[in-house]
């Protein structure tokens, strides 16, 4: 047991302040773990977000000295035994109170892409996919919309109301991707990418990839592809013709269709 | 005096109160089936419970083994609930679960792949066959990001971190729901004609527990006060994986993935222990040697499954039993060994989620050390008593389905039957609720009253001079249950429970939250202690009646299954003098035709020889 000293944004809407804790912590406890006691022992109403406690369910998000993190998987030895633990919400959203932000942004984001369309069944009412096929979309469908990617994202950080809507953000921008990529699904998702969803905002500075909890590949993976089928097809007057008159969508073949 | 017409309002046919896996089902069916449809939830959209699952869902597809089928499923489900399972609960779930599994695809769901390029199958304690659809380790996230994905488009209304107060009622029949939206504090009431229960467990009434905070048994609670029934309550899983150090993630899960993919459990002598603790029931399909167990791991079809991948409840107990004997892991556990079994890649691909937890959390190697681990409460079999085919409870128009339903798993739930459970119960409720909705014939209203008294049993929480730290009841009550209504149980101890519960209640009925109505978790918490308060009692009293040791539920001084208490389920309501009632009461005799599949040899299953006259639905 030692003694730690934490700052913890108290506050809502309005405006608020850091308010100083000094918290019991035990060995092995993580950031969230010491929140919880706060608000068992000094704090009751302090508010927070979490679920799982084990890095699934991506609620705890916050600001962790200065770092957009998980606490339920943040690690009090992280930091130096005397290092003051500073903890806020999340800069890009709204807040609501304490450490609680109001995420419904990223809930409009999603509502906008389109839903899965998939081709028919085989005979036997199965559909075939190899595990080569899905293993990109699988990267992308780890994402336990945690937020901090949108957190980071200078384009929704820095906008000044212009740009909310015109950029989904890259939790979305993978979620497009895992659609585009999946091999059964038929529809034509490039011209929304491009248009809707606001991927030439994007200027690759990778900092969403870096805090993703999940290791994905947002940029590289995701979002730097997307981009290339979009100046593919919107650049590209051969095969855009034969885009728009045979209707084919780019993409490889999977191996159920034959391909390597 | 409140005024109830200004409150917010909205008006639907059927309102579902749980966005986890159960409830997204059921609300995508009756938006389907034209109703109009809302989901309320104390946690934001995709964040439910269902979102930790790990291992896998059961349906026996037959991708991996063609010898499987929904009769095997079948068979395998009651022979892990020990035949206390609703027989028809048992039969439409091991029917219904392919089709649910497949349509899941049909909504975008990736599940990993067979060589075939069909949706693998992975083995899990209990089940004859590889029967999990999975995805790693990560199959709930794919289920409840699956159905949000799909169910956003589908037009139903989602209030999010919304919580359910009161049922509200016209007569017999369901009127209403009283809730609040926890960022405001302000009240919602949603009119309806029909509501169905999709709120999950109360695993927090314990301390190891590998619940989240929303486990507090509100639909336990919210249908008792409405006049419906609790079932099969006393069966509390404890699931026999928890993790056990460092203190602060003690009770977090570890999947069972770990030993259907290989992983063996040793004692602090390093001796495989399971081995010593086969109950005889299983003893013809468990491998009786090591050498045995390592060819069934290369998948040598003739050799028996290894004793790790027994059903729950033995392999809790057994973990427990090395404790006692002193042959404990350093924290109290049993070692979980995979690294010495399967090279480190297959490790991290399989069980990514597990690699990271236990880097992340406990500073382990998984790879390259064994795991500690020991049992945690994990799953409510028993819950809210509907009717198999429509999900209804006893009162009119309202459903529940999901983990807070009973029915399905009897005394014990085989792991990956859940998930299943959620998509086949899911749509049936949604089914019955609609169905219902359609038949009535005249309008429904509930009284202000009522609604009055329900924002006022909340408001007076926050409004009292004085009272008790809500937080600190909750301890008690955890304190309660791990020392009186834990993994095995004795009478005194049961009775001391009950004692206890009923002079913490009075200490409830004073409980204070300090600050205003605003995202205050406070507050949340002094709310719940009244469900945890209602789930506690009825596991407690049911432990008590219950006298015999069958699944998760074990006396020490009723040991082994009674065959008399095989025809009783434990049944309580609210009785006519506000006080809990627990009854006996007699089961229904299953049709022939399922006594015969649950009875038989597998190898006769197998054949053809036996269930030839089933009807296919
Ligand atoms: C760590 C872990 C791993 C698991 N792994 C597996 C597995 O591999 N396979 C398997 O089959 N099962 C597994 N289970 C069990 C399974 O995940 C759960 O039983 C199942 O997800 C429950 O789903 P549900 O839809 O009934 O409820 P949940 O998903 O828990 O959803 C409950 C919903 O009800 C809402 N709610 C509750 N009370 C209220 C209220 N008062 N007002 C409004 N809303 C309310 C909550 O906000 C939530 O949205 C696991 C469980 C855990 C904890
Ligand atoms: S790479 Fe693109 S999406 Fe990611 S943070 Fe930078 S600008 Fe935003
Ligand atoms: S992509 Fe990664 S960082 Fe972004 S929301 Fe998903 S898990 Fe979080
Ligand atoms: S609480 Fe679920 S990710 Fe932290």
């Amino acid at each position: 047991m030692a003694l730690r000293k934490f700052r913890v944004w108290r506050g809502d809407g309005q405006g608020g302040e850091f308010k100083e804790y000094d918290i019991e912590v035990d060995p092995g406890m993580v950031v969230l773990d010491v929140i919880h006691r706060i608000q068992a022992k000094q704090a009751n109403d302090l508010a927070v977000r979490w679920n799982c406690k084990a890095g699934k369910c991506g609620s705890c998000s916050m600001e962790i000295n200065g770092k957009p993190r998980l606490s339920c998987m943040t690690r009090m030895n992280a930091y130096g035994p005397d290092e003051t633990i500073t903890v806020q919400p999340l800069k890009t959203f709204p807040v609501i109170k304490d450490l609680v932000t109001d995420v419904s942004f990223n809930y409009r984001q999603n509502k906008r892409i389109r839903p899965f369309k998939p081709g028919p069944k085989g005979a036997d009412g199965n559909h075939r996919m190899f595990q080569e096929d899905v293993d990109r979309t699988q990267e992308f469908r780890k994402c336990i919309e945690c937020f901090l990617c949108q957190d980071v994202c200078h384009v929704l950080r820095d906008r000044d109301g212009k740009d909310q809507d015109r950029f989904v953000g890259p939790r979305f921008m993978i979620r497009a991707a895992s659609l585009e990529m999946h091999p059964l699904d038929t529809d034509d998702r490039i011209p929304e990418i491009r248009k809707e969803y606001g991927s030439g905002l994007c200027n690759i500075t990778r900092c969403c990839t870096e805090v993703c909890p999940e290791h994905i590949g947002i940029t590289d993976n995701g979002i730097i592809p997307l981009k290339e089928r979009v100046v593919d097809r919107y650049f590209d007057p051969i095969t855009m013709l034969g885009r728009t008159i045979f209707g084919i969508k780019k993409r490889k073949k999977t191996l159920a269709e034959g391909g390597e | 005096m409140l005024d109830v017409s200004e409150l917010q309002t909205v008006e639907h046919d059927v309102v579902v109160i749980g966005a986890g896996g159960a409830g997204l089902r059921a609300a995508i069916e009756s938006s389907a089936r034209g109703m109009n449809t809302a989901v309320i939830s104390k946690s934001l959209l995709g964040k439910a419970h269902t979102v930790m699952a790990e291992g896998g869902m059961a349906a026996a597809l037959g991708n991996v083994d063609a010898r499987d089928s929904w009769k095997v499923h079948f068979r395998d489900t009651m022979r892990g609930g020990k035949f206390l399972n609703v027989w028809r609960m048992a039969e439409l779930h091991a029917k219904h679960a392919p089709a649910r599994v497949r349509e899941l695809e049909d909504w975008g769901a990736v599940f990993d792949r067979t060589k075939e390029g069909l949706i693998s199958q992975r083995n899990f304690g209990g089940h004859r066959h590889p029967r999990l659809a999975h995805v790693g380790d990560r199959t709930g996230l794919e289920l409840i990001r699956t159905l949000q994905d799909h169910g956003i488009h589908q037009g139903i209304t989602f209030h999010m971190e919304c919580t359910a107060l009161r049922l509200l009622k016209d007569g017999d029949r369901i009127a209403g729901v009283l809730a609040y939206f926890r960022e405001t504090g302000r009240f919602l009431l949603l009119r309806c004609k029909a509501v169905i229960l999709a709120t999950g467990g109360a695993g927090k009434a314990w301390r190891v527990t590998s619940n989240s905070w929303e486990y507090t048994g509100d639909g336990y609670a919210l249908a008792y006060e409405a006049g419906a029934e609790l079932m099969d309550i006393e069966f509390t899983q404890f699931h026999p994986t928890g993790m056990v150090w460092p203190l602060s993630v003690r009770g977090i899960l570890v999947t069972e993935g770990v030993r259907g993919d290989g992983g063996i459990l040793l004692n602090k002598d390093g001796k495989r222990f399971m081995f010593e603790y086969i109950p005889e029931k299983f003893a013809a399909e468990t491998a009786n040697t090591v050498e045995e167990a390592s060819r069934w791991l290369d998948g040598d079809k003739n050799a028996r499954r290894p004793p790790e991948l027994l059903t729950r409840d033995v392999v809790a107990r057994s973990i427990r039993a090395e404790v006692k004997a002193g042959r404990g892991s350093p924290h109290g556990g049993a070692f979980l060994d995979i690294a010495s079994r399967r090279p480190a890649d297959f490790i991290k691909r399989r069980l990514p989620g597990m690699y990271h937890q236990f880097k992340e959390l406990a500073e382990v190697d998984i790879t390259k050390e064994p795991m500690e681990v020991g049992p945690t409460l994990h799953y409510f079999m028993g819950g809210v008593r509907v009717d198999a085919d429509t999900q209804q409870t006893r009162v009119n128009g309202l459903f529940a389905c999901g983990e807070c339903a009973a029915g399905m798993h009897g005394a014990n739930r085989l792991g990956g039957n859940s998930l299943s459970d959620l998509i086949v119960f899911g749509r049936l409720a949604g089914l019955g609720a609609s169905n219902y909705v359609t038949a009535l014939s005249s309008q429904v209203r509930a009284d202000d009253e009522q609604i009055r008294a329900a924002v006022r049993s909340a408001t007076d929480i926050l409004n009292r001079q004085s009272g008790e730290n809500p937080y600190a009841l909750h301890e008690d009550l955890q304190e309660i249950m791990e020392d009186c209504v834990g993994i095995v149980r004795v009478e005194d101890e049961l009775k001391d429970g009950v004692n206890r519960i009923q002079a913490l209640k009075e200490r409830v009925k004073n409980v204070k939250a300090n600050g205003s109505s605003q995202y205050n978790p406070g507050w949340h918490e002094a709310i719940s202690m009244g469900s945890l308060m209602v789930s506690a009692e009825a596991v407690a009293r049911a432990a008590l009646m219950r006298q015999e040791s069958r699944g998760a539920h074990t006396r020490l001084d009723y040991e082994g299954e009674r065959d008399e208490w095989l025809q009783y389920n434990i049944v309580i309501k609210k009785g006519a003098d506000g006080q809990m009632q627990v009854d006996k009461e007699q089961r229904k005799e299953p049709p022939a035709y399922l006594k015969e599949i649950a009875n038989a040899k597998i190898e006769d299953l197998e054949a053809g020889k036996v269930g030839q006259n089933a009807p296919a639905d």
